[in-house]
């Protein structure tokens, strides 16, 4: 046990399984790196350094360096999957998306169904999502509503270093595709992750604080977020807790309903944009299953229906923070 | 301020027991302190007036910060302001060397088997091991290693399958285990050891003190397991089985006479614990061997008397996992302390009894 940030975390969690399993191999835009210049190999370790050290100990065999086609390399990812191999493919910002969506939704995530059962997709795409990096419109945006929407794929978000490693480990060893999405500002947090390979279930909510006057469901980014709101106003008498729901499909509905039976009060806390996202999605759940239970109106926190800004200052005001969560709680708290 | 386990590095003061100017005497209860894994008594280790309470009920305050001032009545008042003043000021530095040289535990091959082993203390003389129950870990000894160390060289170790130990528990039967125990006494140079055990680990302790009856220089069976049939199946099905937070709090309560120690901390730790690969099998591996059917399959204390060293049981009266009915089938050599309001975990719930019981033995 030691600290490892996010991004080792997810290093860790490749580098082991593909120790384990010799069919699990990673591909995508400078996986390794270097274009097999001399001295330049494994120059850049994805974009954001998350493979690096993987070329070195696994060879340019397991990890492939792919030509910047989202189209062909995703597709082949999907190929590799349905005939025997474990890919973990890294579509570099989820924005790219666009160009290898119909490899996902109707290749990918519809074999199983289309092919009496009896075909298994191991396919795992790695994804960057999130605003906060001063990365423009098509490299900040969240987009995962959309993976939820399709049957057939199962969709992750963690949201803290020990969240992350026992997901892509899960991810990997499912049988099912399965969208990783990473939150690029989360890669140099830090917190205590086993050495030992371990995983997390899907579809199980992880309540990360407990308390007995506003449920919080937040996703990714939005959970270290409303976790110090909570410990703010658990000071001030207002308890909260937290529900990091870990994937959002499969989705612990049990998990949500139970808290928002025992708070009656819930805010939901989304970085995706407003229309058709997760908030709407669990506003909807809570409101046709547990409307009883409601002390108070739900309370929605979410960026504006825009593009993110690349100006600084826009988007600084855009993203869902710690001050707008506070409000809402207090709001729904009637305090 | 003490430190309970490897990962404390504050605690909360949540009561004090007793007023300035009581009469403390050594092992009284003097405040109790809540840390995010467990709430515990702080118990006096000097005799004497309580002069100051320096901690106030509500702080939090790290590991090694003056909680209070015990001293003789003739010591003046303005003495003690001066060595609070003076305690205070050096502080930092205090607290550094704490944190410098908080022991770590390490890896040993135990015989081909990866076995995690904390050491605390440096005394001379036989040193006390200690064996944590099923589905726990070195770090149940968290209110008696740090205290027994400070006159003895005292072990902890986690069994396979356990901790940060290796997860192939093998056979997963006593035998098994014991052999690797003694194998990890083999390899940190350990002839003769105190043996205290928890649970299965008290079987544990038995079974090698049975099979090589010189490395045992005395034995405390704690709430232990192989003295007779009785197991409570429910909380080890329960335990193997629990996945959620809230299954898992529900199954560790049955451990406690007081449930309200099962803290969130407690329950993620071993939640944490169960998803590394291997955990599952490990433990149901020991499960099906040594509770077999639902019984215990080796019960061993009539042969306690074989051994002819110090040996003693101790039980929570309310122990829900293992009858404390069990401490009374054993020869008239064995002395048995059944502990009022405690359950399974008697040596964290009663801690300073155990610890004094633990003494005791080794004082012979």
């Amino acid at each position: 046990m030691s600290k490892k940030s996010f991004r080792q975390a997810i290093n860790e969690a490749l580098a082991q399984e593909m120790r384990r399993d010799p069919t699990v191999i990673v591909m995508g835009e400078d996986n390794a790196g270097g274009m097999g210049a001399p001295g330049e190999d494994d120059a850049w370790g994805g974009v954001l350094g998350v493979t690096k050290g993987l070329m070195p100990e696994f060879g340019r065999e397991r990890v492939l360096d792919t030509p910047i086609s989202e189209s062909a390399f995703i597709g082949a990812a999907v190929g590799a999957a349905a005939t025997g191999l474990r890919p973990v493919a890294e579509l570099m910002f989820v924005d790219f998306m666009g160009v290898c969506f119909d490899q996902i939704f109707n290749q990918a995530g519809k074999f199983k169904y289309m092919f009496g059962g009896k075909a298994v997709t191991p396919l795992v795409v790695r994804t960057m999502f999130g605003a906060g990096f001063r990365a423009a419109s098509q490299h900040s945006q969240c987009l995962y509503p959309i993976f939820t929407h399709i049957p057939g794929l199962k969709v992750v978000i963690p949201s803290s270093p020990y969240e992350a490693k026992g997901l892509m480990i899960q991810a990997i060893r499912d049988d099912d595709p399965v969208i990783f999405l990473e939150h690029k500002v989360l890669y140099d947090d830090e917190e205590e992750v086993p050495d030992e390979p371990y995983t997390i279930p899907f579809g199980e909510a992880n309540l990360t604080r407990e308390g007995s006057d506003v449920t919080i469901v937040a996703f990714g980014r939005m959970v270290p977020f409303s976790n110090q709101v909570a410990d703010k106003l658990e000071k001030e008498g207002i308890s909260c807790t937290v529900v990091d729901p870990r994937t959002t499909s499969p989705l612990d509905t049990d998990t949500i309903l139970e808290c928002v039976a025992d708070t009656g009060r819930l805010v939901v806390v989304d970085e995706a944009s407003p229309r058709c996202n997760m908030a709407t999605d669990i506003s909807a759940l809570v409101a046709q299953e547990a409307f009883g239970a409601l002390k108070a109106p739900i309370k929605m926190v979410t960026p504006p229906h825009t593009p993110v800004p690349f100006a600084p200052q826009l988007e600084d005001l855009y993203i869902p923070t710690p001050e707008k969560i506070e409000a809402a709680v207090r709001a729904v708290a009637g305090a | 301020m003490p430190k309970w386990g490897l990962a404390m590095t504050e605690g909360t003061v949540v009561a004090w027991h007793i007023g300035e100017g009581a009469e403390v005497g050594v092992g009284d209860d003097l405040l109790d302190i809540e840390t995010t894994k467990i709430t515990n008594v702080v118990e006096s280790t000097r005799a004497g007036l309580l002069r100051r309470q320096v901690a106030a009920e509500g702080a939090t305050l790290p590991v090694g910060a003056l909680l209070a001032v015990i001293a003789a009545p003739e010591v003046s008042d303005a003495e003690i302001d001066a060595f609070i003043a003076d305690f205070n000021a050096n502080f930092e530095a205090v607290a550094a060397e704490i944190d410098a040289s908080a022991p770590e535990p390490e890896t040993i091959d135990a015989g081909g088997a990866a076995i995690n082993v904390l050491r605390m203390g440096d005394a001379e003389g036989p040193p006390i091991v200690l064996i944590h129950g099923f589905g726990g870990d070195l770090n149940n000894w968290m209110f008696n290693q740090p205290m027994l160390a400070e006159r003895h060289r005292v072990y902890a170790l986690d069994l396979p399958g356990h901790g940060r130990s290796t997860k192939d528990a093998g056979a997963g039967d006593l035998a098994a285990l014991s052999a690797t125990f003694l194998a990890a006494l083999d390899a940190l140079g350990i002839e003769a050891a105190h043996l205290a055990g928890h649970s299965l680990g008290g079987a544990v302790a038995l079974q090698a003190a049975l099979n090589r009856p010189a490395r045992a220089a005395s034995l405390t069976l704690v709430a232990s397991a192989g003295l007779g049939p009785d197991i409570n199946m429910d909380y080890i099905e329960g335990f193997v089985r629990a996945g959620r937070r809230k299954e898992m709090k529900l199954v560790l309560q049955a451990l406690f006479a007081d449930p309200e120690l099962v803290s969130r901390d407690m329950v993620d730790d071993l939640l944490k614990y169960k998803r590394l690969d291997g955990v599952e099998r490990a433990i149901t591996t020991i499960a099906e061997a040594v509770f077999a059917g639902g019984r215990q399959a080796s019960v061993l204390g009539h042969r306690l008397h074989e051994l002819g060293i110090p040996a003693q049981v101790i039980w929570g009266a309310e122990d829900r996992i293992i009858p404390a009915a069990h401490a009374k089938e054993l020869p008239a050599t064995v002395r048995a302390h059944v502990l009022e309001g405690a359950g399974h975990m008697v040596h964290m719930e009663k801690a300073g009894e155990v610890n004094a019981l633990i003494e005791e033995i080794v004082a012979g």
